[in-house]
């Protein structure tokens, strides 16, 4: 018996039980599924001789072997770059430096003196204004990000979504300089005038906020660097949130959240990796920014308690300083000052990463 | 034990879209009710609508009067408060990636600010068990992600989830169409199970499933309610002849 013989024997099998279903007295008591009444099978057809012209073409293509390991040494390149340029910085960084590393070593990490005249070089103040600078910068700005980002992705109407995010997008295109430039005309006087006086009236029991107040100084550049940096985390956090798939919205809210709560529960939550994220990236260019600080900052190597006093940040140094810098000495430590802002900015991002991976450990940051 | 639901002429729109017209339903307290029909003919919208949830969609609205008991939903309350008595479980599986199962289950507890930990605790076992997961991760509730349980089980804990917070109405909106049928059947059960205590609504494609779980079924068909009865005199006698044919499986 050949095979068409065969199926359409089973064919006329199933459509002759189907047959005595339905005519029976009783209707079924569900009937739901009926086999697909197929035509008589007619003379079978011939498979077509000739291979498709598809199905040639597609045999003709070979392995790809050669492609595919070309595209990934390509591509391992590109990655090793990355590695290359790293150490290739750091190497120059050192190797112009070593006179000022082999005269002070690591105490030029630990000392506070920078006295050109005398030859007496340490960065601590500079790490000290570049750190607190960045602190002050994230403590501004990523509340004010975040809030900023939770409107556009969550309660903005959709006609005025796009407009906010360029107008933010907008704010990260502008050069330092001109925020500098802005802070000098505008953000000095305002802080010298206004701000200051109030800040010591209401909070001059916190002693953060002593000492004569010039308007420039820690608070100022710390309020510059919010502004630049507040683009970029705002942005960043506001795509994330958006990519925070809708049935996690729906799923809270169909617990009886409020508006709030499911931001929270269902958003911020799912997006905290990305967000902190955001928070590094906008770190990252407050340690390193240059000129609108170096404009504000008062430039003056002291470790104050009071945000009003004037202090410097490494990267603001190397800036004032680099131009007039006189003997090998002086320029070997001004290097290593760059050293130093390199091994901060690693030494920070590294305890980031550690803080995000101790918080998400065990709960994996996958939505799905 | 669970309240009925009265639907009055009930119409919703997507923007321009008229996905309900005129819907009239009486849906009973402590039965199931199985909602069927083709893809897009609302019954999706008609189960978002009695929670609620239909009006989240900015372009989306509705009007007409659906009261749960005496009350009436879209007047009398918020949607908040009537989300938190009447449970969702969706189409597909939803759990929270970031927290543990045990906090799955707690959430919406936590969320509204139940603090007492040892009826959390009770809440979530019982859950569990009610949802018939218990037994599969009672080892590893606070260990294991929510994210990390197969498709069946996390629809299985979402479920458990819209329990917890002791709803009166259960909404399922097609619960088991993304699972194997060994979940399937799991959840058929459950939803047997549950009836007797809750007042189900369930939307579904699979006829079967209707005919084993409810006892009433509606025919939704283009944004109309063609038919409502008791699923026996819907897939034995149906009334009307669109309803016989979709059951027959000769359209749709």
């Amino acid at each position: 018996m050949s095979r068409a013989e065969d199926h359409s024997t089973t064919l006329d099998r199933m459509t002759a039980d189907h047959n005595v279903n339905s005519d029976s007295s009783t209707p079924p008591a569900l009937i739901v599924s009926h086999f697909v009444q197929e035509p008589a099978p007619g003379t079978p057809q011939a498979p077509p001789p000739e291979p498709s012209e598809i199905r040639r073409f597609l045999s003709q293509r070979g392995s790809g072997a050669f492609a595919d390991n070309s595209f990934a040494g390509v591509i391992l390149l590109c990655a090793c770059s990355i590695f290359a340029i790293v150490i290739f910085i750091a190497a120059i960084l050192i190797k112009s430096s070593h006179l000022s590393i082999a005269q002070f070593g690591l105490k030029f990490f630990s000392t506070s003196d920078w006295d050109p005249v005398s030859g007496q070089f340490g960065a601590l103040p500079f790490i000290f204004g570049t750190l607190a600078t960045s602190f002050l910068a994230l403590l501004i700005a990523v509340p004010l990000a975040l809030g900023v980002a939770v409107f556009i992705s969550e309660l903005c109407p959709r006609p005025l979504r796009a407009p906010i995010s360029f107008l933010t997008e907008l704010l990260a295109a502008i050069p330092s300089v001109v925020y500098g430039l802005w802070a000098v005309f505008v953000l000095v006087p305002l802080m010298r005038d206004q701000l200051g006086p109030f800040l010591v009236k209401y909070f001059g029991w916190t002693h953060l906020f002593e000492g004569a107040n010039f308007g420039v100084g820690l608070l100022t550049a710390g309020i510059i660097l919010a502004i630049m940096i507040l683009p970029i985390i705002s942005s960043i956090t506001r795509d994330i949130m958006l990519s925070v798939p809708n049935h996690q919205r729906e799923a809270v809210l169909a617990l009886g959240a409020t508006r709030w709560e499911m931001i929270r529960t269902g958003v911020l939550r799912n997006a905290r990796i990305g967000i902190v994220g955001a928070v590094i990236l906008g770190l990252g260019r407050a340690l390193g920014e240059t000129m609108a600080v170096t404009m504000v900052i008062g430039n003056h190597a002291e470790i104050a308690h009071s945000l009003f006093a004037p202090g410097n940040t490494l990267a603001s140094v190397i800036a004032n300083e680099f131009s007039e810098a006189t003997g090998d000495l002086y320029l070997s430590s001004l290097i290593e000052i760059g050293l130093a802002l390199f091994l901060v900015t690693i030494i920070v991002n590294a305890i980031a990463r550690l803080l995000v991976w101790a918080v998400t450990r065990g709960a994996p940051a996958r939505v799905s | 034990m669970g309240v009925g639901i009265q639907v009055q002429d009930l119409n919703a729109w997507y923007g321009s879209t008229h996905t309900l017209q005129d819907i009239n339903l009486h849906i009973p307290a402590n039965h199931a009710t199985a909602l069927i029909g083709p893809s897009g003919c609302g019954k999706s919208t008609f189960v978002r609508c009695l929670n609620r949830m239909h009006e989240t969609n900015p372009i989306a609205r509705a009007t007409g009067v659906v009261k749960m008991g005496e009350l009436d939903i879209y007047k009398d309350a918020s949607p908040v408060e009537i989300r938190r008595r009447i449970g969702m479980v969706f189409q597909r599986p939803n759990p929270f990636p970031t927290m543990s199962i045990y906090d799955n289950v707690a959430s919406g507890l936590k969320l509204n600010g139940f603090r007492n930990r040892r009826i959390i605790d009770e809440t979530v076992e019982r859950s569990l068990k009610q949802a018939a997961l218990w037994e599969e991760v009672k080892d590893d509730l606070k260990k294991k992600s929510g994210a990390s349980l197969s498709g069946g089980q996390q629809q299985r804990m979402c479920i458990a989830r819209a329990l917890a917070v002791d709803p009166e109405v259960l909404l399922m909106d097609e619960p088991a169409s993304a699972l194997d049928p060994v979940s399937t059947s799991k959840i058929e059960d459950l939803i047997f199970q549950l009836k007797s205590q809750y007042t189900i609504v369930i939307v579904t494609h699979n006829m079967q499933q209707a005919a084993r779980v409810a006892e009433n079924t509606g025919f939704f068909l283009n944004g109309k309610m063609v038919e409502f009865d008791s699923t026996h005199k819907i897939f034995t006698n149906p009334r009307d002849k669109r309803t016989e044919d979709y059951i027959t499986g000769r359209f749709g």
